[in-house]
């Protein structure tokens, strides 16, 4: 089953209606008995990283997403704010994430470029995660962008003040800086890749 | 690099869409959610859709229209009119729009800008305003005031001062609609739009007069404008030649201004 992560700040029904139209059945989750049954998680990210963890905290989540990831090696995929909370800690609010994978989120260079960046922005996407996916446009909406320790985990790349992670992966664990649901055509074949996987497949 | 963005933007009355010249004499066009689709398909950047007899008629939002087109199109899209309070906005967004676009609501209650910003993000708080030409004052030194109630009454307020108050605020982009340009198409008022760019830093929609290509061409290469509502020269059936959105963008890659390329 595909759960996605239900809570307040967040677009779970955008993201619902995206994996629905891809002829999968999912449901909205927001309890950490149902949350640790999904073969496939995602969590749909809108708003700061700070309230993010904050509302993952008061829905009693925090500890069944890191067995569900870490233990039962789910499927997870984190959009936007969702990508962001997977590294250590983000400058956003000063806040403490989930650290699946190493390294930090910062804000884009003001002096560079307009904050936030809004807009379908090109992403190339540097190797294989068990399918196919193909460079292209998709949409942005953000601030605050991670800076991984490990370049290895680096999925895709776009560029913005700079080079910057738009997409990151390890073993089971995928995050995507865009919003995948609403980056039309393109964002729907990737997500479809990711919900087309079977634990154990991804091979990255 | 991020591109440049080409927004369809839909008065919607009830839920069929309609067309107007500076902001009066609104004529049919069709189904919201039918157009939504042919605009999802055709590859436009983000819609946006004004209920633009809400706020008048002080009802809310047609929510099921909103709903309906969440489930047909997988691009951003924006939903104004009739928006009062934290509640109506939770509920356009949990209907499935990204963003929420306040215009007349703002003005009478600044302070909704700033409730929207903390309680949904930035990202997801459009100002948009009506500006008209005027001449300049004291009161209002750009030359330009801000107008609302689709165009009708004007505020006293100077429009440039205006969108620096809702960017403090915490408006996460700025949409300016020019009254005077509205439907003419004869191009975006650019003079307005440079003053914008220099007024503010968060992204710059702009508003009225697009007729031809060469008009997003002038806007993007003048201004620091980020997206472009077209609606006429989409489908406005008063234009003796409608474009399609490839046409459009094929054309800007062509001049080398940054557009997500149609892909077949």
């Amino acid at each position: 089953m595909i759960g996605i992560i239900d809570y307040k700040a967040g677009n779970a029904p955008s993201v619902l209606s995206a994996v629905t139209h891809l002829g999968y059945d999912a449901e909205l989750v927001n309890t950490p008995d149902r949350l640790l049954e999904m073969s496939h998680i995602i969590i749909p990210g809108v708003g700061s990283a700070g309230a993010t963890m904050n509302s993952l905290k008061e829905l009693n989540l925090v500890d069944a997403i890191k067995t569900a990831v870490l233990d039962y090696k789910a499927l997870f995929l984190g959009v936007c704010v969702g990508m962001q909370i997977l590294f250590d800690y983000s400058e956003e609010e000063d806040t403490d994430c989930f650290g699946f994978l190493p390294g930090k989120v910062v804000c884009f260079d003001r002096s560079k470029v307009r904050v936030p960046q809004m807009g379908w922005n090109k992403v190339c996407f540097k190797k294989g995660v068990g399918y196919e996916a193909r460079d292209g446009y998709f949409y942005f909406v953000n601030s605050y962008h991670a800076v991984p320790e490990d370049e290895g985990h680096i999925w895709g790349v776009s560029e913005y003040d700079g080079l910057f992670a738009a997409a990151v992966c390890k073993e089971n664990i995928f995050g995507t800086q865009f919003h995948i649901e609403k980056s039309g055509e393109a964002g729907l074949k990737l997500l479809n890749g990711f919900l087309s996987l079977k634990r154990g497949d991804a091979s990255c | 690099m991020l591109t440049k963005r080409l927004i369809a933007c839909f008065d919607v009355i009830g839920d069929r869409v309609t067309k107007a010249v500076k902001f009066q004499d609104n004529i049919d066009v069709g189904p919201a959610e039918e157009l939504a689709k042919i605009m999802y398909d055709e590859q436009i950047d983000e819609l946006l859709f004004y209920d633009i007899t809400a706020s008048a008629e002080k009802r809310k939002i047609n929510i099921d229209m909103v709903k309906r087109v969440a489930k047909c199109v997988f691009i951003p899209f924006a939903v104004g009119g009739g928006i009062k309070n934290l509640s109506d906005m939770h509920e356009v967004l949990k209907a499935g729009a990204e963003k929420i676009s306040i215009d007349s609501m703002a003005v009478r209650n600044p302070s909704i800008i700033a409730e929207g910003a903390r309680a949904f993000g930035s990202q997801c708080i459009i100002l948009s305003t009506q500006v008209k030409r005027v001449e300049k004052s004291d009161k209002i030194p750009s030359g330009y005031e801000v107008y609302i109630d689709g165009a009708r009454v004007a505020t006293g307020m100077d429009a440039i001062e205006w969108i620096r108050r809702g960017q403090e605020l915490g408006a996460g982009e700025i949409c300016i609609n020019s009254i005077d340009n509205d439907g003419t198409v004869s191009g975006y008022d650019i003079n307005l739009m440079k003053m914008a760019s220099e007024a503010v830093s968060v992204p710059l929609i702009a508003s009225g007069g697009a007729g031809k290509p060469g008009h997003l061409k002038e806007l993007f290469t003048q201004t620091a404008a980020q997206a472009a509502i077209i609606s006429s020269m989409l489908y406005s059936p008063r234009l003796e030649r409608n474009y399609k959105v490839a046409e459009l963008k094929e054309y800007l890659m062509g001049e080398n201004i940054p557009v997500r390329p149609p892909v077949a």
